[in-house]
């Protein structure tokens, strides 16, 4: 009955309030769908919830109201079929970085030989780019090459649904240009569904094909769901001279600085979100 | 060569160690030879006559003796301090194994779950102050075997370090990996085993490091009570008799096992250590 691979409606998170006071909000209302294959990017201010909303479509946190369905049903706990990018790689400090994968595809196809859950792991490892660091652990990685593992693990699952909390938050500037071009390459071959959150505008117009923009907290919203009209491939260096990036730039740089602030306080307005914004090609 | 700062300090070492026993050995004074006793001394039992701590040098002497055959056995008063040492040691392990063997699974329940560490709790607040000894009336009376007893007393010693320490560990295994083992679907027993234990090993294996070096303390005064066999008893034993050289060279065979039971479980920490 429904077309879209992911739909989220009505989401919401909020706490209770201290004795008899009022609920705290973090976010409300949140409604957006997304098709199979398709990248997305949030941004939104700091305590807007976006980790909140990833961490449910995870099955890591409980919604206060509201559902997620993924594939016809819907999602309670976590699963496989959804991986996930910690902002703080969370790799298992113990083991190597090919351990760390092994861990995730021994999981994900626990029937697998040691042989092929080796060359499988082998080739992710060598896909983002870590050849000849197989077995050093985490601590002996730099930031880069450590959020690497953490890349190389989940899209070696072959989750329907990857998310993705920052991943390159921590990242100096020329890291996260090289990192950021390897997982358009990865996403290339594997056509995944992506759900990433970010703060970088620059980062989600090259990566995205939407971007969610949120209002700010508490009572959040999301507000508007912006097309990035700019014909993939893309490159860092050339979309830039695309007619819709700066438009596209403009408009999430003046939501995040003057619009951001007003949805939260605009309850009258009784819309329904988000708005659907697309610029002609 | 002698620029390392390790050299340096083993040098340092040397020489307070021989600076020590040679002061030791200068204020010795060896007993002066005693003038044929009065009526009234030989009625005291020459008791003016002082014992006084044995020098170094007939300290050392003993211990050669001693370690150059560790192992004789001349009836029950009369064994090697191999032989002592061994049964203290042979007490300690057993007792400590079935700590560890209670304690880690038991410590895995109170730090997982919040319910069992309140229920818990106030048990193992009431029991971990109350010294091991003064188990032992209750373990003899129970038991009727001072061997056991013994064991007991070590075991009841060493379980409190281990079990709040491997409670401690798992319950402060970082969020994110358990978020790592849920999002990868594992189930109870596999994050127990393959994130938690890993995590919480360096945590669990300081606990056991806590738990051998009390164990080896109580020992000493547990094997003092019960008598029979084990070096506490020969210290004991060489007190009543007298024998102060015997006594300080077990003092300080005491202290070298001691130091060799910590440096095993400091190495096998080595093995479970992880930078993050």
């Amino acid at each position: 009955m429904n077309t879209h691979f992911l739909q989220v409606q009505g989401l919401k998170k909020s706490y209770p309030g201290p004795g008899k006071s009022p609920e705290t909000v973090i976010f409300e209302d949140a409604n957006f769908n997304i098709e199979k294959g398709e990248f997305i990017c949030v941004i939104g201010h700091s305590g807007c919830g976006k980790s909140t909303i990833l961490n449910i479509l995870a099955g890591l946190d409980e919604a206060s109201d509201g559902v997620v369905i993924m594939n016809e049903k819907e999602v309670s706990g976590p699963s496989l079929d959804r991986g996930v990018v910690f902002q703080n790689y969370s790799l298992l400090p113990w083991r190597t970085a090919l351990q760390n994968v092994t861990f995730a595809v021994q999981a994900r196809w626990p029937e697998w030989s040691k042989e092929r859950i080796l060359e499988h792991s082998h080739r992710y490892l060598d896909l983002v780019g870590l050849k000849g660091a197989h077995d050093r652990k985490p601590s002996q990685l730099s930031g880069g090459m450590r959020q690497r593992v953490s890349i190389a693990r989940a899209f070696a699952t072959q989750p329907q649904l990857l998310l993705m909390d920052e991943p390159f938050g921590a990242l100096d500037a020329l890291t996260r240009g090289v990192i950021q071009e390897e997982l358009i390459k990865i996403w290339t071959e594997s056509k995944q569904t992506v759900f990433m959150i970010t703060h970088d505008v620059d980062e989600a117009i090259l990566l995205s094909d939407r971007i969610l923009l949120m209002s700010n907290g508490p009572k959040a919203r999301i507000a508007e769901s912006v097309k990035v009209s700019i014909p993939r491939p893309r490159k860092r260096t050339d979309i830039i001279h695309h007619d819709n990036y700066y438009t596209i730039r403009n408009h999430l740089v003046d939501f995040l600085v003057n619009r951001s602030k007003l949805v939260s306080e605009d309850e009258s307005a009784k819309q329904p979100y988000p708005k659907e914004i697309t610029f002609p090609e | 060569m002698f620029n390392s700062i390790k050299l340096k300090s083993a040098l340092l070492s040397v020489v307070l160690l021989v600076l020590l026993l040679g002061v030791w050995e200068g204020i010795y004074q060896a007993p002066q030879d005693s003038k044929p006793l009065t009526e009234y001394e030989l009625l005291m039992g020459g008791a003016t006559q002082e014992a006084r701590v044995p020098p170094p040098s007939e300290i050392i002497k003993l211990g050669y003796e001693e370690l150059s055959d560790p192992f004789y056995d001349a009836g029950p008063n009369d064994k090697g301090i191999g032989i002592q040492l061994g049964y203290s040691i042979y007490r300690v392990t057993v007792g400590f194994l079935l700590a560890a063997l209670i304690a880690i699974p038991v410590g895995f329940l109170v730090g997982m779950s919040p319910l069992m560490y309140g229920a818990l709790n106030p048990f193992i607040q009431v029991m971990r102050p109350i010294s091991p000894l003064a188990w032992m009336p209750l373990a003899l009376f129970i038991i009727k075997d001072s061997e056991i007893s013994a064991i007991f007393v070590i075991f009841i010693c060493s379980i409190w370090p281990m079990l709040l320490n491997t409670a401690f560990g798992v319950a402060n295994v970082r969020k994110d990996w358990v978020n790592v083992a849920r999002t990868h679907e594992l189930s109870h027993i596999k994050t127990a085993l393959l994130v938690i234990l890993p995590a919480a090993a360096p945590t669990i294996l300081t606990g056991m490091r806590i738990s051998i070096g009390i164990a080896w303390l109580v020992i000493v005064a547990a094997e003092m009570l019960v008598g029979g066999t084990g070096i506490g008893y020969y210290v004991w034993n060489e007190w009543n008799n007298l024998n102060l050289a015997s006594v300080i060279f077990s003092i300080f065979m005491i202290g070298v096992v001691g130091m060799f039971l910590d440096m095993t479980l400091a190495y096998a920490a080595r093995w479970v250590e992880y930078q993050e």
